[in-house]
């Protein structure tokens, strides 16, 4: 079990009801992959390619239709789902907060429902206001309504660590922030990965944010896994697709040099 | 004398805690049955599309039908489940008063707090339950945690809204036997004492306020977490209820019930029993504003001791006969009948109060007309008014058939509107009650009725089954029997209706019990 990967799919499918009169749409066609322990992976893909579907999967907030996910070596559909979603952490696109509980309060909220000692949540409630940058005497308080975008991703990022989970799902975590706040934000948690010796998988639209963050990036399109590897394997990878996600990064990266040439030289 | 140093208000105040206090309880109760039925069925059709529709169309349709014949739709309903349950399981249940009132009223309740819940627990964002759902919460503690907490404004909104519909219908419930702030708006209606109909509205617009900013003070503390507007929302619900059960709990609960019908007559005949029985020593309390049928089924099952009714109502309309005896053999036959239900038939009280058909003397005598059979050669020129029973009972059909009547319009009015009606020329003809002063007030005629289409009316005192054999009783009413004439009662009648502050049934009744004792006396 000690060497299973933390997360496995194997030849995974998943489809949905099309709606009155169309057919089935496939999300996720057959695909596989393995995440290994400590590795920060990224899944890129366009709307539609199965990307959020293949997240979701992993803790069963939705159920394949076929193949197998194994999460830690244990199949998830031998596993209970509620106790499933309380061992791995998932940071919802736009935070996903409790609009109705403070800023401790969504944070306890994994440790409240495994039983946690009410004296020892608030104690880990602190620690991870620390761990995510927020003042503690400033937000343990506050509502949700009450903070910034870039406030309310950090505490979704310290409610999905709150029950020291080694897996950590991201959905789109920082796709609507400021560029400048995405960056800390990116900073930060890739460090706190590290640190903590997470297993993470993001998803993302963003290439760019892709490569700076992640040990290796999937490309899914059509509900297929088109391409995986390292930013530099991709970057060899001869796929079309693969290709054209690359390019706008490359054009960037470009761009930049030419317009901070000091930078560039450093 | 300034509007408010009528001694009616004075006399409203003590009713108060009495009225209040049983309004406050008939309208807590039906709104806690509501919302213990309403939630839980609201939480499970949330998510089932079509039991959510049927639910929500059928809580509408409760809704559309008045509140005054849901009202009354409970109680012979209940009448007959109590027979049942008498038959099967050798214990039965009072169908009258309080529990048709809080069934009707909690049924009533419905409404908005299933709408409200349901619309609340649909409108929670669906990325917020898939938050919920993804940091490892059940269906329940989804449901407990987040969705209930997030619908609630919504729902205590509907709360709220049902809490204002019961205390406002709960009024109505008056008529089926439960005491409430009703009592006053339709003892003023009857015997046209505006300050009591104005006090009644004022009483219940009153409460219907205070509880819902009390609602509102719970919501916004559960909404801002402010544990203290909670609390004090809550006290504030708690001593409403605890100021207005007290005084109805303290009080010694009466031995003797006394009924009363809808009409000023009766209230007065009510407050004179229950005069007549406290100067006997004995304890007793009114339940007035009866409907004609509650009234016999609540004598019949001991919910009330004793109440004055009409030889002829009986005979027509509660054993349906269609034939019309003369007096003796009537009264000797209704004795008969009424002693197999074991209800005894004290004695007449001396009077008539028959339905008569009644026109302005002047224009009568222009006309030509003295009796029914008169006027019915001019009946379809002509439009006529009643009181809301008269059309739909069989005397009507009897006295349409025997001289052939058909009115160019019927009516329907308060008795106490009609008189003056008839008086302007409003409407032609009005079916009146032959006791009533009013006919000498305006000056009105009482058209003979020669085929004798209509039965004898005399007042006879009714005794309930379970006070059959008691002797307390009967000779704390014995001096009542026959000693009080049409002339009389009409001149009580006529003061009843005086709109001052000597008109009240209970002062009413004192001045008639004088007025018996000085006849009695002549007569002896």
């Amino acid at each position: 079990m000690q060497d299973a990967p933390p997360i496995a799919f194997a030849h995974v499918g998943k489809s949905f009801d099309g709606g009155r009169g169309a057919g089935p749409v496939v999300a996720v066609n057959d695909v596989s992959l393995e995440v290994a322990a400590g590795e920060f992976l990224a899944i890129v893909g366009g709307s539609g390619s199965g990307k959020t579907t293949l997240l979701r999967l992993a803790n069963r907030l939705i159920e394949a239709d076929s193949g197998s996910i194994r999460i830690e070596g244990e199949d998830v559909r031998a596993a209970d789902p509620v106790r499933l979603r309380r061992r791995i952490g998932y940071v919802f696109q736009s935070g996903g907060l409790f609009p109705h509980m403070s800023v401790a309060g969504n944070i306890g909220i994994t440790p409240k429902l495994l039983g946690t000692p009410a004296a020892e949540i608030a104690a880990r409630v602190d620690e991870l206001l620390d761990l995510v940058r927020l003042d503690r005497s400033q937000h343990r308080d506050r509502f949700p309504h009450e903070l910034s975008g870039g406030q309310r991703q950090r505490v979704g990022v310290a409610r999905a660590l709150a029950a020291k989970p080694r897996i950590v799902l991201m959905d789109e975590p920082f796709g609507a922030l400021d560029p400048l706040t995405r960056d800390a934000l990116g900073d930060d948690y890739r460090a706190l990965h590290r640190k903590l010796g997470l297993t993470t998988v993001m998803i993302t639209h963003d290439m760019t944010e892709a490569i700076l963050l992640a040990d290796r990036v999937a490309v899914m399109r059509d509900g297929r896994l088109s391409a995986l590897g390292t930013p530099s394997e991709l970057s060899a990878s001869g796929d079309a697709y693969v290709g054209e996600l690359l390019r706008t990064p490359r054009r960037q990266a470009e761009r930049l040099r030419m317009l901070l040439p000091r930078d560039g030289a450093a | 004398m300034s509007l408010f140093s009528d001694p009616r208000w004075s006399e409203a105040l003590a009713h108060l805690p009495d009225y209040l206090g049983n309004h406050v309880r008939v309208s807590l109760t039906a709104l806690a049955l509501g919302l213990l039925v309403s939630l839980p069925l609201a939480i499970a059709v949330r998510n089932r599309r079509i039991s959510r529709g049927v639910l929500l169309g059928l809580a509408s349709i409760v809704q559309t039908v008045p509140g005054l014949a849901l009202l009354a739709l409970f109680y012979p309903l209940l009448l007959a489940l109590a027979a049942l349950s008498l038959a099967w399981f050798g214990a039965g249940f009072s169908a009258f008063g309080f529990l048709p009132a809080v069934l009707a009223l909690a049924l009533y309740s419905m409404l908005p707090v299933l709408r409200n819940t349901i619309t609340g627990l649909q409108g929670v964002d669906p990325a917020i339950l898939e938050a919920a759902q993804g940091v490892g919460m059940t269906a329940r503690q989804s449901l407990f945690m987040v969705e209930l907490p997030l619908a609630l404004p919504m729902m205590m909104a509907g709360i709220r809204t049902a809490a204002v519909w019961v205390i406002g219908t709960a009024t109505l419930s008056t008529p089926i036997g439960q005491t409430s702030l009703g009592n006053y708006i339709f003892a003023g209606l009857q015997t046209q004492n505006w300050v009591f109909v104005l006090f009644g509205c004022l009483a219940a617009a009153v409460l219907a306020l205070a509880v819902d900013q009390l609602l509102a003070l719970i919501e916004t503390g559960l909404r801002r977490r402010s544990r203290l507007r909670v609390i004090s929302g809550g006290i504030g619900i708690a001593a409403l209820v605890a100021a207005t059960l007290a005084p109805s709990l303290a009080r010694s609960p009466s031995s003797y019930i006394v009924g009363a019908k809808t009409f000023a007559e009766q209230y007065v005949l009510a407050a004179l029993i229950a005069q007549r029985l406290r100067a006997a020593g004995l304890t007793a309390s009114s339940r007035e504003g009866l409907g004609s049928n509650v009234i016999f089924d609540a004598l019949a099952s001991g919910d009330i001791d004793v109440y004055v009714d009409y030889s002829g109502t009986l005979w027509a309309n509660q054993f349906h006969h269609t034939d019309i005896k003369p007096r003796a053999e009537l009264l000797g036959d209704l004795t008969a009948t009424l002693a197999q239900q074991k209800i005894t038939l004290l004695g007449e009280l001396g009077f008539e109060n028959a339905y008569a058909l009644v026109m302005p003397r002047q224009r009568a005598d222009a006309l030509g007309i003295h009796s029914i059979a008169d006027l019915s050669a001019h009946a379809a020129t002509m439009s006529m008014a009643a009181d809301y029973e008269f059309f739909s009972r069989p005397e009507w059909a009897g006295l349409r058939e025997a001289y052939g009547l058909s009115f160019r319009a019927q009516r329907q009015m308060q008795p106490d509107f009609m008189y003056a009606a008839v008086a302007s020329g409003e409407v032609d003809v009005i079916a009146g009650y032959t006791s009533d002063g009013l006919i000498a007030k305006y000056d009105l005629v009482v058209l003979d009725d020669p085929r004798h289409a209509i039965p004898p009316y005399d007042a006879i005192v009714l005794i309930s089954p379970k006070r059959a054999a008691d002797q307390a009783l009967r000779s704390a009413l014995q001096p009542l029997l026959g000693h009080i004439d049409i002339a009389d009662m009409r001149e009580a009648n006529l003061r009843a209706a005086g709109g001052d502050g000597a008109s009240s049934p209970d002062a009413v009744a004192r001045w008639l019990w004088d007025k018996i004792g000085k006849t009695g006396a002549q007569k002896q």
